[in-house]
């Protein structure tokens, strides 16, 4: 079966800065891929790079098997693009703004009116549907961006950071709307910088960091290697913090993260709910006097560590220089 | 296996290029700021003129509001400009270029569909300070059809440097920019024979004023409105001026175009 998107060692150059610096990733249909990397990694280069807007430099990439320089017209017409920003006219109504955008793909009025419809009954906005968008909330506005990417019932939609700057609830509505576009078969690439949206939506993960592919996997996968999760431990007093991180020595994965300033020591685990109740144990034989202790989700700080063995920003540069 | 039809995007200029202009005029007629920029202040600006140099400047043998309605509609050309210039540069900002772009629609279609829009609100805008003009004082010398004519000269004369704007408004890549980057038709507005006549400036200016497609579009204007007076304020009859304002017209376009074109492929 044709990949969804087979980028191979994709170089895009803006002065002296590598945006992408040898890029590669391949996405099979079916599924949701992310890609995950901080701010500056090169995320949203690669989606205007697929979604044919930006000439590359060197690699070669595919869209639903047709190639971005060569037949951009074909790569057009089988994507949908939401954006960082919510690229709809706030001077026209949800509904007029999804039928412009539907006509744009060639349908007819009539057509593009029944897209309109469909689109707005699956994000739940027909409520609003004909009031102005400069009306609406950010998550509405983010919702109807969504759905101008959707009226054309493309193969693959590209969603570049769609939830960055979205209160939590807005952030739930959203994943609750893509996770309902691939139930119904659309194949979905997105950028973020969170990895809590990689894992609640992505079957396919591509780590990223200065342009070029750090690792790839499943959600699964990629926390086997780095730790399903992190405990964490606030110390009552800085002078306790060596002693805290003895404990979580003997019972974690990786090394042991001290921060001082905000008197915590953390460290990366295979299962939070057996190795917490360890690790309370262990602190009370210690008589040390802590504040708070819990497991949560590694952040994409843990997860580069993890991956790299160096803490984000300096993988590239110092491959580089060794090069 | 056999492949989808490609969608036949060149056969698409029109309707696609009808239904971006109808969002940019559903823009401009929703957004009271915009209708205000474009129109009241083209009005005001007309009636500061029109009462306040009026009184100091004197023209021999006509009226001033005669000799200054055909150079204020020319130049709004310029002025409204800016807002094209700035619109353009909104939507590269705001990423809905970035949306189109991604459209299976011919590019142009984009271009076409601003300077479309930008000139009709142009002729609004126009019609809108005509109107007035004709409320306070001023009056057509020649026929009718030849006002109808210079009105139309200068539809067409927006229209070719609304690539221009378009241009300016692609390069700038913010509204701020766009904004000032736009403060390049003071020159061009003011060095002209818009406001007064050109024989009253220093040499040195009156080279640049008397050469400039500004001062032929406005002497067209208004050798088409001034009847017989033309001849005697301005030397040549109606047609050489229009003939060469029309020429400095499709120069501008034939330069602006393809560059804005080619600027916008670039991304």
């Amino acid at each position: 079966m044709t990949p969804t998107i087979e980028a191979r060692g994709l170089i895009k150059r803006f002065g002296k800065t590598h945006a992408l610096d040898g890029l590669e990733l391949t996405a099979e249909p079916g599924q949701v891929l992310a890609v995950l990397g901080p701010n500056g990694a090169g995320k949203t280069t690669f989606v205007r790079a697929v979604a044919t807007l930006l000439p590359l430099d060197g690699g070669a990439l595919r869209v639903n098997g047709h190639d971005v320089g060569r037949e951009p017209r074909l790569v057009r017409a089988s994507i949908g693009l939401a954006g960082q920003f919510a690229a709809v006219e706030p001077a026209m109504s949800g509904r007029e703004n999804l039928v412009m955008v539907a006509r744009l793909f060639g349908q007819s009025r009539r057509q593009a009116r029944a897209s309109a419809d469909d689109v707005l009954e699956q994000l739940g906005l027909v409520e609003d549907a004909d009031r102005l968008v400069r009306t609406y909330s950010g998550g509405m506005r983010r919702r109807i961006d969504l759905g101008a990417s959707l009226v054309g019932r493309p193969r693959l939609l590209l969603l570049d950071e769609p939830t960055t700057g979205l209160d939590p609830r807005s952030r739930m509505e959203l994943w609750e709307a893509i996770r309902r576009l691939v139930a119904a078969g659309t194949d979905v690439l997105l950028t973020t910088q969170y990895l809590d949206e990689a894992d609640h939506l992505a079957g396919q993960v591509v780590i990223v960091d200065h342009g070029r592919t750090v690792a790839a996997g499943t959600p699964a996968e990629l926390k086997r290697r780095i730790g399903g999760s992190v405990i964490e431990l606030r110390a009552r007093e800085a002078q306790d913090l060596p002693q805290l991180a003895l404990i979580l020595h003997g019972l974690g994965m990786g090394e042991v993260q001290t921060d001082v300033g905000a008197r915590r020591v953390s460290v990366a685990v295979s299962s939070a709910a057996a190795d917490l109740g360890a690790a309370m144990q262990a602190v009370r034989a210690s008589a040390v006097e802590i504040e708070e202790i819990s497991a949560r989700q590694p952040n994409l700080d843990e997860v580069f560590l993890a991956l790299t063995g160096q803490p984000r920003g300096t993988t590239a540069a110092s491959e580089r220089q060794a090069a | 296996m056999t492949t989808l039809t490609p969608p036949l995007a060149r056969g698409r200029l029109v309707p696609s290029t009808a239904v971006v202009t109808q969002r940019a005029l559903l823009r401009f007629v929703r957004t009271p700021q915009l209708i205000a920029m474009a129109t009241v202040q083209m009005s005001l600006f007309f009636l500061i003129y029109r009462y306040m140099f009026g009184g100091a400047i004197r023209i021999a043998g006509m009226h001033y509001v005669d000799f200054l309605v055909p150079g204020f509609i020319a130049t709004g050309v310029l002025f409204s400009g800016i807002g094209s210039a700035v619109a353009t540069a909104e939507d590269l900002e705001q990423g809905f270029t970035d949306r189109l772009r991604s459209l299976p629609i011919p590019r142009s279609a984009v271009l076409a569909a601003r300077a479309l829009a930008d000139t009709a609100i142009l002729t609004w805008a126009s019609a809108f300070t005509t109107a007035i003009a004709f409320a306070v004082g001023f009056r057509l010398h020649g026929s009718a059809l030849d006002g109808l004519a210079a009105f139309a000269l200068v539809v067409v004369f927006g229209f070719a440097f609304e690539w221009v704007f378009v241009l300016l408004g692609l390069f700038a890549r913010t509204a701020q920019a766009a904004q000032g980057m736009g403060m390049i038709v003071f020159p061009f507005a003011f060095i002209s024979s818009a406001y007064v006549p050109v024989h009253t400036m220093p040499s040195w200016l009156r080279v640049f004023a008397e050469h400039q497609p500004l001062t032929y579009m406005v002497d067209a204007v208004r050798a088409l409105t001034l009847g017989p007076h033309a001849h005697l304020l301005l030397g040549h009859a109606a047609g050489w001026f229009v003939t060469r304002a029309l020429l400095w017209a499709a120069a501008i376009f034939a330069v602006a175009f393809p560059l804005a074109v080619a600027r916008y492929r670039r991304g």
